[in-house]
Parts: structure tokens; C-alpha cells; sequence
């Protein structure tokens, strides 16, 4: 499980990177948020990969998953969805202020 | 439980909260609200900074939840001074922002609200996911106010801004599950005392945590490879803006102080002071690429944002010897050029509506409306900011110059702060005789070919613009009277920084402390 999960987190991060060295502002916005996947997939598994076992705490049971990077990440998901609509709606308004979807608002549109 | 610790987070929040529910009310509301809540921040961080200077360390645990389990909010002396530098700035360019800034656009006291709720929680956190949240909500907030206004220049270097602060959140959550995997804990006192435990095949991934948060970082602290976002953000935005983000960068400077003494310090046993190799250079390369881009950039509000760089590189250069009198020169440097950049971004601005043709470019105008009063101000300003006695630059400059003079690399600290003084004086001397003295006649015919005369429809500046700059202008001659009380306050200052164990202890108590030292660190 952890080489498939490794695998699945490197496709993404290169994906992501590939998609946010692009010059025109949507494929970057996709970019950013499977980057922002994959780091969210990277911050569960800091608790180490674990099946079949509770987070929450109980008297009968010996082992546990770490709850806490959970937490961490229902955060970062919500912090990161935040900023994506934030990121799209001010990509659209550029769009319209400069008349292009260049990330430098260049006219020729060469990406 | 001083409960007075959390109100310069809660009272922004609230207030925050207060003017969006009233987004349609008259502007005066929201200008009454946000004076007075400003106001009542710089107070309360005016008495937290009193307490932290002849107090212990205060904590504040939120929900009781103990560390290192809880979140808590610590007030040591750095903190209350960061706090109570922002909120003062803050509160000075909200007097300058109400006459007519934060008219462009409906949200403009919300965000600044939210500004301040995210700057304060970022110097005031102990808790490196907490950092994360306060980083968020600060440059969700700094989006906002970037693009207020409007307008193609604006939208453009906000958007550079935006997405390159949306990868800098991604790496931060990267190293921060890295140290996080394999420390078990986010508190960063309980995170130092765990560092000194690590086991030595653990070694390579804490220092590659570190080293990635140190990305970050620099990110938000300008250093060289990362701060190409900053000139154009920092130059086109609206001026209350860009000086109330003067202190924005300050935040990575403050991070880096705190974390990589905090938590990889010395006792911090496989990664103790991975940074230490990589600060000094950066810094001093940064301080260059900065002051190149002092005198190359032809429009005033640029060379301006390119001071922001030469400063930050300045401090950390002056903070990468690690060693506490060089820190103590650094916090004497740090409100002065927190204040001074800010007053020279609304000198600037003033000058900008008066030179209705050419703006804030270093081209040739007609001279300025009141050009005696703005003159003098600027003047005042650059003789600041490029350190000439009497005022502030000067003391602080030195006092860092002495505190530096024991370490290796002194040599070029010395020249390159220098240099980067001399390049400031060139490139401001140039600007201000192209703004008021190489000015354009009338017409070059005729019977007015020598009369110089400003623009006819000119904004004229009354005492309420002016006040602000003149009390950011002020402290700086304050801050060299109080010069000795200064520069003591630097020095304890820097004996709480460089003795982490203060902190720790504070937090999580003796036994801590003790675990600490059991494992080799001082």
C-alpha cells in the first residue's frame, strides 16, 4: 500500500507542477489544486498508513490511528478550497481587465 | 490567565465580523469602527508590551486544553513588540486610508480588520499548524487588500501574488507533516524538546523539513530567488496598503528568528542549526539583488518596494550570525524600518496625485502642488532610510554594524550593508531631485517658458493626510532619544531568543526542560 500511495502522491505533485509552469491562467489554477491534493493526501499519511482501525479512543481496543493529521487535514482542505474560488473568481476578473488569460496578461496568447 | 493576551486577535475578529454584517452602511460606520478598534489594539498591545518587558514569558491555552495538546498563544518580548509595532503602523495607515483609499471599494475596513487578526495570531501563535491558519487568514486578507482599487497593473501583480503564495501554503503543509511524521507533535516547544530526542536515522528527513519551511519562509520574508512577487505587488497597490505591508515581510523575518532558534537550535540534537549555513548568504545576495533594483527601477513607489528587499536582507544577514548581540542590533533595526518604509510609501503616494502627468515614475513634471511640505518630508524620510545621522537609520546601522564585527563574515556584512546604505542615498537623491527640481516649464514659448507652475486640478493635502506620515516620521527621532532604553530592550530581546529553554519552560514547564537537557542541548 505505502509504494502504491507513493506512487499515486509522485503522479500528482509532477502532474501539478507540469500544469503550473503553463502559461495561461487555467491550466496553473488546476495545477495548484492537484497540488493542493496531493499535499493533503501527504499530510493524512504522516500519521502512517494504517488499516482497518479507529481514530477515536476506546477501552477495548489496543490500536489506534493517529486522529490528529484527520484534523489537520479537514483544515487544509477547507483553507485550500477557499483559495482556489478565490484564485478562480480573481483569474476570471483578469481575464476581463487585461483581455487575456496569460498569467502576464500578455495579448499574443503563445503559451 | 491573562486574558488580555487574545484580545489583539479576538477585537479584529469582531470587529472584522461587525463591518461586514454592515457592508451596506455609510462608510463613517465603518471608518468609526475600524479607527476605534485600531486604536483599541494599539492600546492593549501597548500594555502586553510593558508586561513582556518586565515580566516572565506569559501563555494563553485556549479551551484549557494543556500543552503540548492544546493550541496556545505565547507573549514573550519579541512577540509583544511585533504585535504592538503592527498595530501601531496599522492604526496610522487607517488615518491616512480614510481620506478617500478606502473608498474604492465596499470591504476595505473588513479586510483590514482580518489584516490584522492574521498578522497578530502570526507572531503571537506557538503552534507551527496554527502558524499555517494566521498565514492564511493574513494573506487571504492581503489578496483582498492588494487588489483594492482595481485596475490592470493591480490585477496582474496580485494574481503573481496570489498563486505564488497558494504553492508557498502547499510547501508549508509539506513540511510541516514531514516534522510532523516523524516528531509527533506541532506545539513547537514540545517539538524542540522532541528534536533533541530524535534518533540519528531520522537525521536527513528533519533537516529536509526544516530546510522546506525555510522555503516558505523566505517566500513570505522576500529572500533572493522569491521575491520577484514583491515589487510590482508591494509598488501598485493603494499606499495605505503597501505601508501596512511593510511589516507583511517582517512576519518572515519574525518565523525564522523564532523557529530557527525555537526549534532547531543548538539543542536540537540531529538538525541543531540547519539554517545556520544557508541565512547569511541568502541574505547578503538578497541585500545586492535588492539594491540593484533600488537604482534600476524608474518609478519611485518601486524603489521604495526595493528598499522593502534591501531591508529584509539586511536584517536577516544581521540575524544569520545567530549570535544575541547581533539579534539585539536587529530588533533595534526592525521598527525603524518597518515605520520608515511605510511613511515613505504615503510621502510617495501624496507626491503621485500631485504629478498628474508622470505619476510616481522618476520622469520630469511639473513641480509638485505644496512642494515645500512634501519636500520636506521626503527629505526627512531619505535621510532616514538611507541611515544618516541624526536620525534612526543611522543608530540602528550601527548598532548592527558592531553587533556583527566578531564574526567571520563581518567583512562583508560591513561592505555590503554599506554599499547598500550608499546605493539607497544615490538612488533616493535621484529621485527626489527629479521630483522637485528637475520640473517642467509651463511651455516653452512664449511669455510663461520659465514660469513653473503645478497642475491646475490638484488634490491638495491637508493636515488630516499629513498627520499620519508626520507621526511615522517621528518615531524616528524618538527611537534614537530613546536610543539606550532601546537598545537594552534589544538586548533582552535577543537573551530570551538565544536561550530557548525560557520559552520551553514557560510552555510546558521544568520537566521539559529538564528531558531537554538530558539529551545534550545547553
Amino acid at each position: 500500500m505505502e509504494l502504491l500511495f507513493s506512487t499515486c502522491l509522485g503522479v500528482m505533485i509532477s502532474c501539478g507542477v507540469y500544469l503550473m509552469l503553463r502559461g495561461r491562467t487555467f491550466p496553473v489554477i488546476l495545477g495548484l489544486t492537484l497540488l493542493g491534493y496531493a499535499v493533503n493526501m501527504f499530510l493524512f499519511v504522516s500519521g502512517r498508513l494504517q488499516t482497518n482501525l479507529p481514530a477515536v479512543i476506546a477501552p477495548d481496543r489496543l490500536q489506534y490511528t493517529d486522529p490528529l493529521p484527520q484534523a489537520l487535514v479537514l483544515t487544509a482542505i477547507v483553507i485550500g478550497f477557499a483559495m482556489v474560488a478565490f484564485v478562480v473568481v480573481l483569474a476570471l476578473r483578469a481575464s476581463g481587465e487585461l483581455g487575456s488569460d496569460h498569467v502576464d496578461g500578455r495579448k499574443e496568447n503563445k503559451s | 490567565m491573562n486574558h488580555l493576551i487574545v484580545a489583539p486577535l479576538l477585537l479584529p475578529l469582531l470587529m472584522g465580523a461587525i463591518i461586514v454584517i454592515g457592508v451596506n452602511r455609510s462608510i463613517t460606520l465603518h471608518r468609526t469602527l475600524g479607527l476605534i478598534s485600531s486604536a483599541l489594539i494599539t492600546l492593549i498591545t501597548a500594555v502586553l508590551l510593558y508586561q513582556a518587558i518586565n515580566g516572565p514569558i506569559q501563555m494563553y491555552v485556549l479551551g484549557d486544553w494543556n500543552p503540548p495538546f492544546g493550541i496556545i498563544m505565547v507573549l514573550d518580548r519579541l512577540s509583544a513588540m511585533m504585535i504592538f509595532i503592527t498595530s501601531l503602523l496599522a492604526f496610522l495607515c487607517l488615518l491616512y486610508a480614510i481620506k478617500g483609499t478606502d473608498e474604492q471599494g465596499k470591504n476595505f475596513h473588513a479586510l483590514f480588520q482580518f489584516q490584522l487578526l492574521g498578522i497578530n495570531g502570526a507572531f503571537l501563535t506557538g503552534d507551527i499548524f496554527n502558524l499555517f491558519v494566521f498565514f492564511e487568514v493574513m494573506l487571504l486578507s492581503s489578496y483582498g487588500l492588494v487588489l483594492h482599487g482595481g485596475g490592470a497593473r493591480r490585477t496582474k501583480a496580485g494574481m503573481h501574488y496570489v498563486m505564488l503564495n497558494l504553492v508557498g501554503s502547499s510547501i508549508f503543509l509539506v513540511g510541516v507533516g514531514v516534522l510532523y511524521g516523524l516528531l509527533g507533535s506541532l506545539n513547537m516547544a514540545d517539538m524542540a524538546v522532541r528534536l533533541a530526542h530524535a534518533p540519528a536515522e531520522n537525521a536527513a528527513l528533519l533537516q529536509a523539513g526544516g530546510l522546506i519551511l525555510f522555503g516558505v519562509f523566505a517566500l513570505k520574508a522576500a529572500l533572493l530567488p522569491l521575491y520577484f512577487w514583491l515589487p510590482n505587488a508591494y509598488g501598485f497597490t493603494s499606499a495605505p496598503v503597501a505601508a501596512l505591508f511593510a511589516v507583511m515581510t517582517k512576519v518572515g523575518v519574525y518565523v525564522i528568528l523564532r523557529v530557527y532558534t525555537l526549534i532547531f537550535g543548538d539543542h536540537a540534537g540531529v538538525a541543531a542549526n540547519v539554517l545556520a549555513p544557508w541565512l547569511l548568504p541568502i541574505a547578503l545576495v538578497t541585500l545586492v539583488a535588492g539594491s540593484i533594483g533600488v537604482v534600476a527601477s524608474r518609478d519611485l513607489r518601486r524603489t521604495i518596494a526595493y528598499m522593502v528587499v534591501v531591508s529584509v536582507g539586511t536584517l536577516l544577514a544581521v540575524i544569520g550570525t545567530f549570535t544575541a548581540d547581533a539579534i539585539a542590533a536587529a530588533i533595534v533595526y526592525l521598527p525603524h524600518t518597518t515605520f520608515m518604509t511605510a511613511a515613505m510609501f504615503l510621502i510617495a503616494d501624496m507626491l503621485r496625485q500631485q504629478r498628474l502627468d508622470s505619476g510616481s515614475e522618476l520622469t520630469p513634471d511639473r513641480p509638485v502642488g505644496q512642494e515645500r511640505v512634501l519636500g520636506l518630508l521626503f527629505l526627512g524620510a531619505a535621510v532616514a532610510i538611507a541611515g544618516l545621522p541624526p536620525l534612526s537609520g543611522f543608530t540602528a546601522k550601527l548598532m548592527m554594524l558592531m553587533g556583527v564585527q566578531s564574526h567571520a563574515a563581518a567583512p562583508w556584512i560591513w561592505s555590503l550593508i554599506l554599499l547598500g546604505g550608499l546605493v539607497g542615498l544615490i538612488a533616493l537623491g535621484r529621485a527626489g531631485s527629479v521630483i522637485f527640481w528637475k520640473t517642467v516649464p509651463l511651455d516653452d514659448t512664449g511669455l510663461e517658458a520659465f514660469s513653473k507652475k503645478p497642475h491646475a486640478n490638484i488634490p491638495r493635502f491637508g493636515s488630516a493626510c499629513l498627520v499620519p506620515v508626520l507621526m511615522l516620521l517621528a518615531i524616528s527621532p524618538l527611537l534614537v532619544l530613546f536610543g539606550g532604553p532601546l537598545s537594552d530592550f534589544g538586548y533582552a530581546v535577543a537573551a530570551q531568543v538565544s536561550q530557548p529553554v525560557h520559552y520551553i519552560e514557560a510552555v510546558l514547564g521544568s520537566d521539559a526542560v529538564a528531558a531537554l537537557l538530558s539529551a545534550g542541548g545547553r
